[in-house]
């Protein structure tokens, strides 16, 4: 029992590199390159700026995937706090020197990138909540005042990206969170009340919603009755989809993105794009490769000993699943448009950096699965 | 503390992973929920979002076709196209419209007016739509807007065909075209998918009634084009078809001659060959401008148009109604000799007015002609002789004899403005005044006032149809070559010189239809006439030809416009002396030449006064002109293209 805790803490830079799981990273380049292919078709079959700045940032945050893979789980553990109140403070930043674009304040001008702290908490909260929930014994999770800090650094971020406004990336963050209170033992009841609070609280919330936000919500419950206006980006991602047929326009062939029907080709609606070149094979394709690397991260998590780990893991690839479904369940038309980007798909620096931050941890777990946080 | 807390900890990982556990599970279902909608999109919707990224990407911009020509017997264009420079505007290629129209009236001559309603059509369309700004420049203008043309994005010059008319000679024949109105679109189903700018469809007229296949087919551009509505590539250019072409009966030679006499007189004339009942000429005066209606009529041509009483916008041939007055009397004549009620040489004394029913009738010369028959009732137009024929012959009598003749329904199909007028009866006065018939009546029927309305077509068919002999005619606007009796008819005629035609031989050889009990009585009426028109005491006698060749028989007519008062009855007020609009209209039948017929005419005069003076005439000059033209108009026949 406790042999495996000195190999591990006595492990040379060989056997770290030998328990990399290279599944997960191969799939993450290969989901990698097939983004940068997804973006040249954005950019009109050209070399253009979103594809070079794509794969710049896909390669260096890949890189600081890699090296963080190397920071000991002990260390995210022991910071882990620390981070999350880092990434408070720059959300809480934005408020007061964010650049607005198109109506909304989310990012922070560092001098080499824009920075968006919201993605970055995305990976904050799951990291505090995870610590928390290691950290206190099984018997205090329902109890009533251990649910108080939980709930505080739930919503506090929830609500600074509200009030960006950035509704999607807001309810990511929450899903995240609840996912880990969720595993940590949470019961049932507590998310019954949290919900019928949240439905009470509803109606003032609505009437802090921008108007944009509430004409979002109301033509996703019916995209055709408005099809130029605000259903058009349903309507015209539905088109390019089903279009696509079973193996696609071809590459560089889509209509709907280079005649530009398509609205944020390179963001959010890059699955459209990719579904509607290749098809229905190109789709499955994509979501093989997302459930594979869910899937690995699933696996260090079964893999990695400490109950910190566990946590982490499980709840990262549970909401990197959910932020997969959100993203394609909106260009497929069964949500609403709420603005979520595909992980590592979409153009986005500060996207790219927290999901690969997210994967470094993971990473962490499975090179120092044996390894004890505290 | 240690071992607890270890044991705590396994306890928390094995919570931990069969809460895992269950998420997982609800993920499979998402992940099930998802692929399900790929399949519905991609795999079987998928056609119909085929359809729909297609309908996105492709736009179509129609193409108006080549209107078909319209030409005369001859061959000639009547109705043709010409080029004309337009420029159109695409408001989305602009980068101000307010900027553009600036710069446009400085080079063109647009009034504001113009402008405010172009912007609000501009405002209605989606901006990719061109809108015509001018259809019709002359090159000057369009020479300087290419000059122009570097500093006005969003215009682009054309060069389009549009309708053009050679004069106005036929302009009611014809018609018109004009721009395609919102209840052209609703009433004319052909019109469906083909509202193209600058598209024109006929109004009135033959450009009306041919108006489906003359129109063409709409051709098309196919671009790509992106979101935006910006053509990327063209796909496909389908240029339409040209309407098809149509050859009529008329002589524009004619036409034109025709309309130089009239002048500007409120007149018709209608000339029909009698055999195949081709329309030779159909011209309706005061004339208008037909290219005046094709780019839009400017406002104060058309107020001066409907305003000028004479009525320039009316077909008179056709739907101008007019008592027959005296031209009547062939008919009430042939009717009587048909029915046997009266023979050509019982006579009737005429002291210049009837009482009967207690009513005094009046014959037109005051003195009265004193002993009248048949011949010189009809040669000198004896109102008299003709009401004593009439009140023997009966009014039910009669208008059996006109409706056969033609009177009463619509002659030619091809115009929706012609108009049926009225041949009286018992039964019709029931009907529509609902009152009885007065014998009275009978009386003013007998000379062509009363209830008697009728066309100059319907006149002209008339004559027609007793010069040749008593048959059955379908008159015809349009070029036939099936039905061309008159070419079996040359035939025949060349084949036997000199033989006069048969009855039993018009009826098997060329399928004609009988209108007489005995043809004997068509050969009197024609003899009346013809005394009428050539022996002294006629009432044309002063507009013959002599000419042996030109030689006609014809039929005075005057229709009341208002009854004169005893006064001016005993102090012999002239036609000339009463003001224009209560003027009688003039009338004037004739067929020629009398020695073999082959044209009838129709001529009526509006408040012309009296047939002899001023319908008689027209009618002299015409005749002559179609009878010279008559060797042409056979020779074309025989042409070897003569099908076009």
């Amino acid at each position: 029992m406790f042999q495996p805790r000195s190999i591990q803490s006595s492990l040379n830079f060989r056997d770290k590199l030998f328990s990399i799981d290279y599944v997960l990273v191969f799939s993450i380049l290969i989901l990698g390159i097939v983004s940068m292919f997804a973006m040249y078709s954005t950019d009109g079959g050209e070399f253009k700026y979103h594809t070079e700045s794509h794969i710049i940032r896909f390669f260096v945050f890949f890189i600081m995937f890699f090296i963080l893979s190397f920071v000991q789980i002990r260390f995210w553990h022991n910071t882990s706090y620390l981070i999350y109140i880092i990434f408070l403070i720059l959300l809480i930043g934005v408020k007061y020197f964010g650049l607005t674009s198109s109506g909304s304040q989310r990012w922070l001008n560092f001098y080499f990138m824009n920075l968006q702290p919201s993605e970055l908490m995305k990976i904050g909260l799951i990291l505090f909540l995870a610590k928390y929930y290691h950290r206190i014994s099984i018997e205090n999770v329902n109890r009533l005042k251990f649910l108080f800090l939980p709930v505080f650094v739930l919503v506090t971020p929830v609500l600074l990206v509200v009030m960006q406004p950035d509704l999607g990336t807001s309810i990511l963050i929450a899903a995240g969170g609840l996912v880990v209170a969720w595993l940590a033992g949470v019961r049932v009841k507590f998310f019954a009340y949290s919900m019928l609070i949240f439905i009470a609280l509803l109606p003032i919330a609505i009437s802090f919603l921008k108007p944009y936000q509430k004409v979002r919500i109301l033509t996703f419950l019916n995209p055709e009755k408005d099809p130029l206006g605000a259903g058009y980006q349903i309507i015209q991602s539905k088109i390019a989809i089903g279009s696509g047929g079973l193996f696609g326009k071809g590459f560089l062939n889509g209509s709907q993105s280079y005649l530009d029907y398509l609205p944020e080709k390179h963001t959010d609606f890059i699955f459209t794009l990719f579904s509607e070149e290749f098809g229905f094979f190109g789709s499955i394709f994509i979501l093989l490769l997302y459930g594979l690397i869910i899937s690995r991260i699933v696996r260090i998590g079964n893999m990695t000993r400490s109950n910190f780990g566990k946590l982490y893991c499980y709840s990262f690839a549970t909401a990197f699943f959910i932020y997969v479904v959100v993203n394609m369940g909106m260009v497929l038309g069964l949500l609403p448009i709420v603005g979520s980007p595909l992980p590592i798909m979409s153009y986005g620096g500060s996207s790219m950096m927290a999901i690969m931050l997210g994967l470094g941890i993971a990473m962490s777990c499975k090179i120092y699965k044996d390894m004890p946080v505290n | 503390m240690f071992s607890s807390g270890s044991g705590n900890t396994v306890i928390k990982s094995k919570l931990i992973s069969r809460r895992m556990f269950l998420l997982s599970i609800s993920k499979a279902i998402v992940v099930v929920g998802v692929l399900g909608r790929l399949i519905s999109l991609q795999i079987n919707e998928s056609s119909k979002y085929k359809t729909l990224s297609d309908k996105n990407r492709f736009r179509e911009w129609k193409l108006a076709p080549e209107r078909g020509i319209i030409k005369d017997y001859f061959n000639e264009e009547m109705a043709s196209n010409k080029q004309v420079y337009q420029i159109h505007l695409i408001p989305e290629n602009t980068q101000s419209i307010e900027e553009i129209f600036f710069r446009l009236k400085t080079i063109l001559n647009i009034s504001d007016k113009k402008i405010f309603s172009l912007k609000k059509k501009i405002a209605k369309q989606k901006p990719w739509e061109p809108i015509i700004i001018s259809d019709n420049l002359n090159w000057s203008e369009f020479s300087r807007i290419n000059l122009f043309l570097h500093e006005l994005q969003g215009i682009e010059p054309i060069v389009s065909v549009a309708r053009m008319y050679k004069d106005h000679s036929s302009a009611h024949a014809l018609g018109y075209v004009s721009q395609v109105s919102a209840k052209d679109l609703k009433n004319k189903k052909y019109l469906k998918d083909m509202s193209v700018p600058g598209m024109a469809v006929g109004k009135t007229g033959l450009e009306r009634r041919l108006d489906q296949e003359i129109i063409g087919e709409v051709g098309f551009q196919r671009y790509e084009v992106n979101a935006f509505g910006k053509r990327i590539k063209q796909i496909k250019v389908d240029p339409g078809k040209a309407g098809k072409s149509f050859r009529t009966t008329l002589d524009l030679e004619v036409q034109r001659y025709v309309t130089e006499i009239l002048a500007d007189k409120a007149a018709s004339v209608c000339v029909m060959d009698i055999y195949n009942g081709d329309v030779v000429s159909l011209v309706s005066s005061p004339s208008y401008d037909p290219n005046a209606f094709v780019h839009g009529i400017d406002e104060a041509y058309w107020k001066s148009l409907i305003s000028n009483d004479r009525k320039p916008l009316i077909n008179k041939a056709v739907s101008g109604l007019y008592p027959p007055g005296s031209t009547i009397k062939i008919l009430v004549a042939l009717s009587a000799l048909e029915n046997k009620i009266i023979r050509p040489l019982d006579t009737v004394r005429c002291k210049g007015k009837i009482e009967l029913f207690g009513e005094k009738f009046h014959c037109w010369k005051k003195k009265g002609h004193g002993i009248m028959n048949m011949r010189t009732g009809i040669k000198r137009s004896c109102d008299v002789y003709f009401y004593e024929v009439a009140r023997r012959l009966g009014v039910d009598r009669l208008s059996e004899t006109a409706k056969k003749f033609g009177l009463g329904k619509r002659v030619l199909q091809d115009f929706s403005e012609e108009r049926s007028g009225v041949v009286p009866n018992t039964s019709w006065k029931k009907k529509y005044i609902g009152q009885n018939w007065y014998l009275g009546e009978t009386l003013h029927s007998g000379i062509g006032q009363g209830y008697f309305q009728s066309t100059p077509i319907q006149l002209c068919l008339m004559t027609a149809q007793v010069a040749n002999g008593g048959f059955e005619i379908k008159p015809r606007i349009l070029f036939d070559k099936k039905k061309n009796n008159l070419k079996e008819y040359l035939k025949f005629k060349n084949e036997n010189p000199g033989q006069p035609l048969t009855a039993d031989l018009l009826v098997s050889n060329f399928d004609l239809k009988p209108l007489f009990k005995n043809q004997e009585n068509i050969k009197i009426i024609k003899d009346s006439m013809y005394a009428s028109s050539n022996e002294p005491g006629g009432t044309s006698y002063r507009s013959r030809l002599e000419d042996k060749r030109f030689i006609f028989a014809g039929k005075t007519g005057s229709s009341q416009i208002k009854r004169f008062t005893e006064e001016q009855r005993e102090a012999e007020v002239k036609q000339e002396q009463l003001k224009y609009e209560n003027r009688d209209h003039a009338l004037f039948i004739a067929f020629a030449p009398v020695s073999d017929p082959k044209y009838a005419i129709s001529v009526v005069v509006e408040h012309g006064g009296t047939g002899s003076k001023s319908a008689a005439p027209i009618a002299k000059k015409v005749i002559k002109k179609v009878l010279e033209r008559h060797s042409l108009r056979q020779s074309i026949n025989n042409l070897p293209g003569d099908s076009i």
